[in-house]
């Protein structure tokens, strides 16, 4: 078997695993790939709108990446971690005022139809830069996309933009979706959304509410003797314990995302014909980060934020809420990101003598009951381990005589508390990396954002430098020159902490051993599924 | 016969207050709730300000809280259950789509622990007292108070898992193309451990039910006088006891009703169930409230109906109910 399917006991002595795994080479198995044959593998939500255009998020992309194909996917071994799909190649312009991409030949819709830069053209113009969560951000500059042939797409943009951000937007933001389906009438009326038509590997067969999703092969797909698959299967368990008894039951031959607890990993890693891969999902990484409320005077304080930076043990959370499949966190770039992480950031070791110190400095003395002040904490309840962190963090605080009141709310309630009421003093977020800072990590600390909008900056910090140095960083065009202001800001943040990152972690596949060129890409769970095959 | 109608008409008038009540109690209940359809969605895409505002104006949600009650309330009088926002489909539709693996799996468990209860309770009160007896009280108040989600996951790891005798969950296999008897039979087998483990835990009332309703009975001097003609035992125990004690499970069944539809819920998901139950639970996390009112005015149709059922049937089978309810 190959070297990526390790056991907790592994995974535990080097957190430094999600590091470690980028820098491994592509793995070459031992089987060799076989045709047909139906995959059958567990959904625990079933989004509505499966236009991955649209809604650029995990939860669309685990099904629909493998009907609607993006410009490139994450490689982890190709030039910049790029992988060709339907773009072959790409280049900014040296002013960042355009970019060209040259279109894969022969490839045609799941309707017959063939594809062209038109299709690119509309799909920037129309879907991504004003209805895609985030496209709206990262293409907010796009102006025009000129088609001078059908295989060639040049992207122009009113403000120069660096080629860098988009090419890490490319994998997640570039879902490519045909113009003759969506010109007519209203795109997010349009009942394709329901049932995609791509150009991927497989096109969309039937989608049972409440049961399944089904996927069927693209017979004529571009990729030579591709899809091995005949069917993919998704089938809907709302429960997490049902998708370890499918997989132990053999119902199901693969549970991505976790689908399976942490808790029940050790365990199953042991049932003969399973296993545990944490590989494949570089690309997807969540941060463990303490929200802060600086509207609260004490928190206003850098010493009292630092106090509660060194009140928190990284290792004893990694090890006990992520039961070691996690890796302690430095700052707002995670470890395993190959481009921008800086590791020479001021830290903060675990020492309850110092915080207390600095809480004294800072002028909050423990009063005759022990305690300093009083606060609000929202664990967010999106995963099991932001909630279990709620709870350490809450017993850290009182070690540090903080009295953290916890307040515990559903999805809905949360976002609209943490962001649009500000009703909290501290919150523990999972806010997710996205390959570039400029997508979804400098508004985590910018000031100036509208309230309501979330994962980002409502805990009212603002800081001129900072905001400084991302307005620079993002009209910065020279890729080495922007890659040192992004290291500058995560100094910058882990300095000032507007917020404490405390954890990284991604997500687990429990599969059956018969299921091949699992986990071969960066973001193997939301990618197209080409190559992936049932072995006899 | 007439009584009947005149208790279907009391009943019908009475029915649609209830059901005004349940429509603008919910309606109320969930805009308390904090968070919005926009709130619930944007936690799984994140987005900026003018997605947001694009996203709340485009299911309505800038409007005020009374237009929209309002709003609801006038398309319901044209029976019009509106359009839920998550699934962008007419609600009607969604609920139909779900309501038929609902009624089945409420309709077998009610059977199964109104069948096996009953019979067992008269098993135990046939001798009240016996080791049999303590036995059966016993062993169905265990069953009583263990939490549904339980039962459901230790019968998974026993039958789906370790034996390997019944699927793990779900209403019929995934994309086989059956259909027919072929449908039926395949359907059948997956409802056996969902049903088994609603059924289960109501199954102790309807037990100690009848069990007290015989220890009751054969007190009365009809038994005695029963007796008293050299009947056999088992003709006094099924004619005469049993029967009498089986009156108050039929009022039984249609208080039942609703709490097994709250029962369902956790049953559907743990089963994977694609019924209402899950829907609702979804519905509130999705804060989607035109279709959360939408489910619990069909959960809400549905006891009225059972319960109306339960009365005549009780109306026929004691003559002492009717009379006074149509007298009055």
């Amino acid at each position: 078997m190959s070297g990526f399917t390790i056991s907790r006991r592994t995974m535990l002595t080097g957190s430094a695993m999600l590091l470690a795994s980028t820098a491994m080479p592509a793995l070459a198995w031992a089987q060799t790939p076989k045709k047909g044959g139906r995959l059958v593998l567990a959904a625990d939500s079933e989004p509505r709108n499966l236009n991955p255009a649209i809604v650029a998020s995990n939860g669309v992309f685990f099904i629909s990446s493998k009907i609607v194909e993006t410009l490139a996917e994450a490689s982890f071994d190709g030039k910049d971690g790029l992988a060709p799909r339907l773009a072959v190649s790409w280049e900014g312009a040296t002013d960042g005022l355009s970019a060209t991409f040259k279109l894969r030949e022969g490839v045609k819709w799941h309707d017959g139809k063939p594809f062209t830069s038109a299709d690119v053209a509309f799909s920037a113009l129309q879907i991504w830069k004003p209805l895609q969560n985030l496209g709206r951000t990262v293409f907010k500059d796009l102006t025009a996309v000129d088609t001078p042939d059908d295989l060639t797409a040049v992207f122009k943009f009113a403000k120069p933009t660096p080629f860098q951000l988009i090419r890490n937007a490319l994998p997640a933001l570039s879902s490519v979706v045909p113009k003759h389906v969506y010109e007519v009438g209203k795109i997010e009326d349009n009942p394709a959304n329901n049932a995609p038509i791509g150009t991927g590997p497989f096109k969309f067969g039937e989608y049972k509410a409440g049961q399944y999703y089904r996927l069927t092969k693209n017979t004529d797909y571009w990729g030579k003797d591709e899809p091995y698959l005949d069917e993919i299967i998704y089938q809907v368990l709302p429960d997490r314990t049902s998708a370890a008894a499918a997989l132990e039951a053999q119902e199901i031959q693969l549970a991505a995302f976790s689908a399976v607890p942490l808790a029940d990993l050790d365990r199953i890693s042991k049932v003969p014909g399973l296993k545990v891969i944490t590989k494949g999902y570089e690309g997807l990484t969540y941060q463990l980060v303490v929200e802060i409320n600086h509207r609260r005077k004490e928190l206003a304080d850098v010493k009292v934020r630092q106090a509660i930076a060194h009140a928190i043990d990284k290792d004893f959370v990694v090890k006990t809420v992520f039961l070691g499949y996690a890796a302690t966190a430095t700052g707002p770039v995670p470890k395993n990101d190959p481009q921008f992480y800086a590791a020479d950031v001021p830290t903060y070791a675990f020492d309850v003598a110092k915080a207390n110190a600095l809480l004294d400095e800072a002028g909050y003395k423990k009063g005759a009951d022990g305690n300093r002040f009083s606060l609000k904490l929202l664990p967010a309840p999106y995963f099991n381990e932001t909630k279990q962190f709620g709870d350490y963090l809450r017993q850290a605080l009182a070690a540090i005589g903080i009295d953290a009141q916890l307040v515990n709310n559903d999805s809905a309630a949360h976002i609209k508390a943490v962001y649009t009421d500000h009703a909290f003093d501290l919150a523990v977020g999972p806010p997710v990396f996205r390959g570039d800072p400029a997508i979804s990590t400098t508004i985590l600390v910018q000031s100036g954002i509208p309230d309501g909008v979330p994962f980002s900056n409502q805990g009212g910090y603002k800081n001129p430098a900072l905001d400084a140095l991302i307005t620079k960083a993002s009209e910065t065009l020279d890729t080495t020159a922007r890659t040192d202001l992004y290291k500058e800001f995560q100094r910058q943040v882990t300095a000032d902490l507007p917020l404490i990152n405390v954890a990284e972690w991604s997500f687990i596949s429990v599969a059956s051993d018969k299921v091949g060129n699992i986990a071969n890409n960066p973001r193997w769970a939301v990618s197209n599924w080409a190559d992936t095959y049932l072995a006899g | 016969m007439t009584r009947a109608l005149v208790l279907l008409r009391r009943r019908l008038i009475g029915s649609i207050f209830v059901l005004l009540i349940v429509v603008i109690g919910t309606f109320l209940l969930l805009e308390a709730a904090p968070g919005d359809a926009v709130d619930a969605y944007i936690v799984s895409t994140g987005g900026d300000a003018g997605m947001i505002e694009l996203l709340r104006h485009r299911w309505g949600l800038d409007q005020s809280e009374l237009t929209r009650l309002a709003n609801y309330l006038w398309a319901l009088l044209h029976l019009d259950l509106g359009q839920s926002v998550t699934f962008s489909r007419p609600i009607r539709d969604v609920i139909l789509e779900r309501l038929p693996t609902t009624l089945i799996l409420m309709v077998s468990a009610t059977a199964l622990s109104f069948g096996l209860g009953s019979a067992l309770g008269i098993y135990a009160g046939a001798r009240p007292g016996s080791f049999r007896d303590r036995f059966l009280s016993v062993a169905s108040l265990a069953l009583y108070a263990v939490p549904g989600f339980w039962l459901g996951l230790v019968l998974i790891v026993i039958f789906a898992v370790d034996l390997r005798w019944l699927p793990i969950g779900g209403i019929e296999t995934l994309a086989s193309d059956r259909t027919g008897l072929d449908r039926a039979a395949d359907i059948a087998i997956h409802l056996v451990l969902p049903v088994s483990a609603l059924g289960f835990i109501y199954l102790a009332l309807y037990l100690r039910m009848m069990r007290a309703g015989m220890a009751e009975a054969w007190r009365q001097d009809f038994v005695l006088a029963a007796r008293a003609r050299g009947l056999s035992r088992r003709r006094i125990v099924l004619a005469h006891v049993a029967r009498n004690a089986l009156l108050p499970l039929v009022t039984m069944l249609g208080l039942q009703s609703a709490q097994m539809l709250g029962g369902s819920v956790v049953i559907e998901s743990v089963f994977a169930v694609p019924g209402l139950g899950r829907l609702a639970q979804e519905a509130v996390a999705a804060r989607d409230t035109p279709l959360l009112l939408g489910i619990i005015l069909t959960s809400a149709v549905l006891v009225i109906l059972i319960n109306l059922l339960v009365d005549i049937a009780y109306a026929f089978l004691d003559p002492r109910v009717g009379a006074s309810e149509a007298g009055a």
